[in-house]
């Protein structure tokens, strides 16, 4: 559940959203994508209303998500799977007269992807730990180029001798790129996040830098004051 | 005209018990389990045969042989849970899907060996040509049971349902399958005894089928596609659904063979793909 | 990269027990010349498994009512050699029209559903094309089929009962269509199928428009299942009602999912195999058939979920 949402989110900047169990953040994520319609309210991107867009669209847009569960293709390969998101981002999934390798050019930028990333390309994917696995949601989500990124809590469940290559992947993201990860790591958070957004039931709480919210003191109500703390 | 539409109502009505019998249980269980179960109609021969063996081998009453065909198909059910059924929870819809149509083309076969392809039959369990007089019209005494027997069972399965702990877990497990895990019921046993009760409810509605629609080997897939139609037009897991569309199919399938002969099934199947594509989840599913 | 085009490029290459399975097709010319008959029927079913392999094995459509494209192509062929024309290749493109006008239409609604309601809508749909069938007897012929098919000659051959041109007809025909097939699935939208089958959900947010790549895909299966109808059509000079039944549609499933689905050749695989069968067995009363095809797919599932090819591909994987 998540109401009242006025949120902004200016280019550039990486943005934690944090709150605990149950808050909405997966739900407003949700909402942002177009997995989930709203009862009320309007989504911008850069200016353009997309709110009655299905996801598929806002994608083309420029606003691509990664997931908390892995949501992969089992039985492609890394190299496959991005570049299926390529070839889907050039609109040339609808050729079915032509073969894969005459597309060099998607399959270069695919590879280029997978090797900064350091997945290596011809696994499949149910064959790559799992720390790789996260990587490749990412790798999915940037071969659409967008220019808002969503990431559903990318750290979860990474073994820590794996969260390193993730980490230095999420620092080397583009500066261009708008980022919103949902994390409950606060180490993650506060080396990753140029602001912070709170949530709680639903709500946003509080917004700012990590310094203002690290000494907001509703968010230490909500964190500290209550046993269910998310660090 | 008025008598006729009585008749049709009456005995579309009876009809429709029927069909509730058969698919009731298939409804409880897919909406608990998800388990696409096409050999449903299996544990209804299973039942039906059971009673026909009865009555001509052993020269039990049709009544008393009753009890015995709803726990032969509650038997049956049970060994196929336990030694095939289980394994496949978690597979794909297409497995599920196959390995029950398998079970179906087994059934088929191996009844068609004992009992050959003939239609069976029983002794009328009432006098076929004393109907019940009422308001000038008569109705017959045969369907005037199933729709008494078909309403008491529906009593008692709602009654079971709401006021029972079983029927709490089982409405639970049906709600939220992971949640009802998590407050510690067993999801595994509650199914497992619906599982046996639907098998021998679909027993139940096989033998009393045989004095309506005869009984012959391919009655495992010939009526699948209407307990399919009931289930999916009442929503998984409802019972109140399933009585609902197995009264509407059932007197509407009278109403077209009556007013309409020539059209066949058509209407059903046009009905069917009307309102799978109006509401995917059934008129009072869930999903 | 040559590296990782190599890693596409070894997916297309034409393995080499491929080129002799084709090479064999060819045997039955020479050494079973009485059985060119069986012959033609196999390929009839490979293609129309075929068909099926490309909506269940690719992009996970599970439909109980493919017969209904089957159908429509055989019906089709059949009403235009008895009405109009008896040339077969016309009849050819005259069924894949009408089952691709009847896919098209379908499609719309078939691919907005999963799961059971999918199961149950292919089904619906297929009955109701076969009540239709049934009822419009003026039409079709009714219960007893489709009477006074003549059937042309093609290139000047004719359909003898020797069958050697059914049989030419028929390879041909499937091999062209296989073709399609194979161009199909190593080409970026045999991706996008793939990928719809492997996580449907993530396709959305990767910017694919799976609706429309299912139509397409529904569509292009149901002008295969219709072509391969008429070559029935074509082969027998009769169109029966039960080219629509559901026992079809059940039967090819079947095949397909004894060859194993999503493996190009499974459908070809598990027709020759479950025809070959059924034509020695025939002697035996078909409701034992269906005892033993009953306890196969219960077999199949249980232990050999990815069919006969795949349990090979699995020996093969092993034995590396």
């Amino acid at each position: 559940m998540a109401q009242d949402i006025a949120l902004e989110l200016p280019q550039g900047v990486r943005y934690a959203l944090i709150g605990p169990n149950g808050a909405g953040k997966t739900t407003l994520m949700n909402l942002m994508t177009g997995m989930l319609r709203p009862d009320s309210g309007q989504i911008f991107l850069s200016g353009e209303e997309i709110t009655s867009l299905k996801p598929d669209a806002r994608v083309k847009r420029g606003l691509a998500r990664t997931f908390q569960i892995n949501t992969l293709f089992p039985q492609l390969s890394a190299l496959e799977s991005v570049t299926l998101s390529v070839l889907e981002r050039e609109g040339i999934s609808r050729t079915w007269w032509q073969g894969l390798p005459a597309y060099g050019s998607a399959i270069d930028e695919a590879h280029a992807i997978l090797q900064s990333l350091k997945i290596p390309p011809t696994r499949e994917t149910r064959e790559l730990p799992y720390g790789q696995q996260r990587l490749l949601e990412i790798a999915l989500a940037l071969a659409t180029r967008p220019r808002v990124l969503l990431l559903d809590e990318p750290a979860a469940g990474v073994p820590k001798d794996e969260s390193a290559a993730l980490f230095d992947a999420i620092a080397n993201l583009s500066r261009e790129l708008t980022i919103l990860f949902i994390e409950h790591d606060m180490d993650v958070v506060l080396r990753f996040a140029s602001r912070i957004i709170v949530m709680v039931g639903g709500r946003i709480l509080v917004e700012g830098t990590p310094d203002e919210i690290a000494h907001d003191a509703r968010v230490h109500e909500v964190y500290l004051g209550k046993s269910h703390a998310a660090a | 005209m008025l008598s006729s539409l009585a008749t049709v109502l009456f005995d579309g009505f009876a009809y429709g018990m029927l069909l509730f019998l058969l698919s009731v249980g298939l409804s409880v269980t897919l909406g608990m389990m998800n388990f696409v179960n096409l050999a449903h109609c299996s544990f209804a021969m299973v039942g039906g045969y059971a009673t026909v063996t009865m009555v001509s081998k052993f020269g039990w009453s049709f009544f008393a042989t009753l009890p015995m065909a709803f726990l032969a198909g509650a038997a049956v059910a049970l060994l196929l849970e336990k030694l095939l059924f289980k394994k496949l929870y978690r597979a794909s819809d297409l497995d599920q899907c196959l390995l029950t149509i398998g079970i179906v083309f087994v059934s088929i076969a191996t009844f068609a060996w004992f009992y050959t392809t003939e239609q069976q039959s029983v002794p009328a369990p009432f006098p076929r040509d004393q109907p019940i007089s009422f308001l000038g019209m008569s109705f017959g005494r045969y369907r005037a049971f199933l729709i008494v027997a078909g309403l008491a069972i529906t009593g008692v399965l709602i009654l079971l349902l709401e006021k029972t702990r079983f029927g709490a877990q089982v409405r639970a497990a049906v709600d939220n399958q992971r949640m009802a895990r998590g407050l510690g019921i067993d999801v595994d046993r509650a199914f497992m005894f619906t599982f046996a009760l639907g098998g021998g409810l679909a027993g139940l509605g096989g033998a009393l089928s045989i004095e309506v629609v005869g009984l012959d080997p391919s009655f495992a897939l010939a009526f699948l596609v209407y307990v399919l139609i009931v289930v999916a037009v009442g929503g998984l897991g409802s019972i109140g659904g399933s009585f609902a569309a197995a009264v509407v199919l059932g007197i509407s399938d009278m109403a077209g063979k009556y007013y309409f002969p020539w059209l066949g099934a058509f209407v059903i199947y046009l009905v069917m793909v009307a309102l799978l594509m109006w509401r995917p989840a059934g008129l009072f599913g869930k999903r | 990269m040559a590296s990782a085009d190599a890693h596409f490029r070894e997916k297309v290459r034409w393995h080499p027990l491929e080129i002799a399975f084709w090479l064999c097709t060819l045997l039955p010319f020479v050494v079973t010349p009485n059985y060119l008959s069986l012959a033609s029927q196999i390929a009839i079913t490979a293609l129309f498994a075929l068909s099926l392999d490309l909506i269940l094995g690719y992009a996970g459509i599970v439909s109980l009512g493919h017969a209904a494209f089957f159908g429509v192509g055989a019906y089709a062929a059949g009403l235009l050699a008895k009405h109009y024309w008896g040339e077969p290749l016309a009849g050819l493109v005259v069924a894949a029209v009408a089952a691709g006008i009847v896919g098209y239409a379908t499609s719309h609604i078939v691919v907005r559903f999963r799961h059971l309601a999918l199961i149950m809508l292919t089904m619906g749909l297929g009955l109701l094309l076969h009540e239709a069938a049934n009822s419009a007897s003026g039409l079709t012929g009714g219960a007893d089929g489709l009477q006074g098919v003549r059937v042309g000659s093609l290139f000047g051959f004719r359909f003898d009962m020797f069958g050697r041109t059914a049989y030419a007809y028929s390879l041909a025909v499937l091999f062209l269509c296989f073709l399609v097939c194979r161009r199909i699935i190593h080409s970026p939208f045999g991706l996008a199928l793939r990928g719809i089958r492997e996580n449907a959900t993530r396709m959305p947010a990767i910017g694919a428009p799976s609706l429309a790549h299912l139509r397409k895909a529904y569509t292009i299966a149901a002008v295969m299942a219709g072509i391969a109808g008429a070559l029935l059509t074509h082969t027998t000079s009769t169109v029966s009602l039960e080219t629509l039944s559901f026992g079809r549609s059940a039967d090819v499933l079947v095949i397909l999912i004894l060859g194993g689905a999503g493996r190009l050749y499974g459908g070809i695989i598990g027709a020759i195999i479950y025809m070959v069968a059924r034509d020695q067995f025939s002697g035996i009363n078909p409701q034992y058939w269906y005892f033993w095809i009953g306890l196969l797919l219960v077999a199949v599932v249980m232990f050999l979920p990815n069919g006969i090819l795949g349990g090979l591909g699995a020996l093969y994987k092993k034995s590396k």
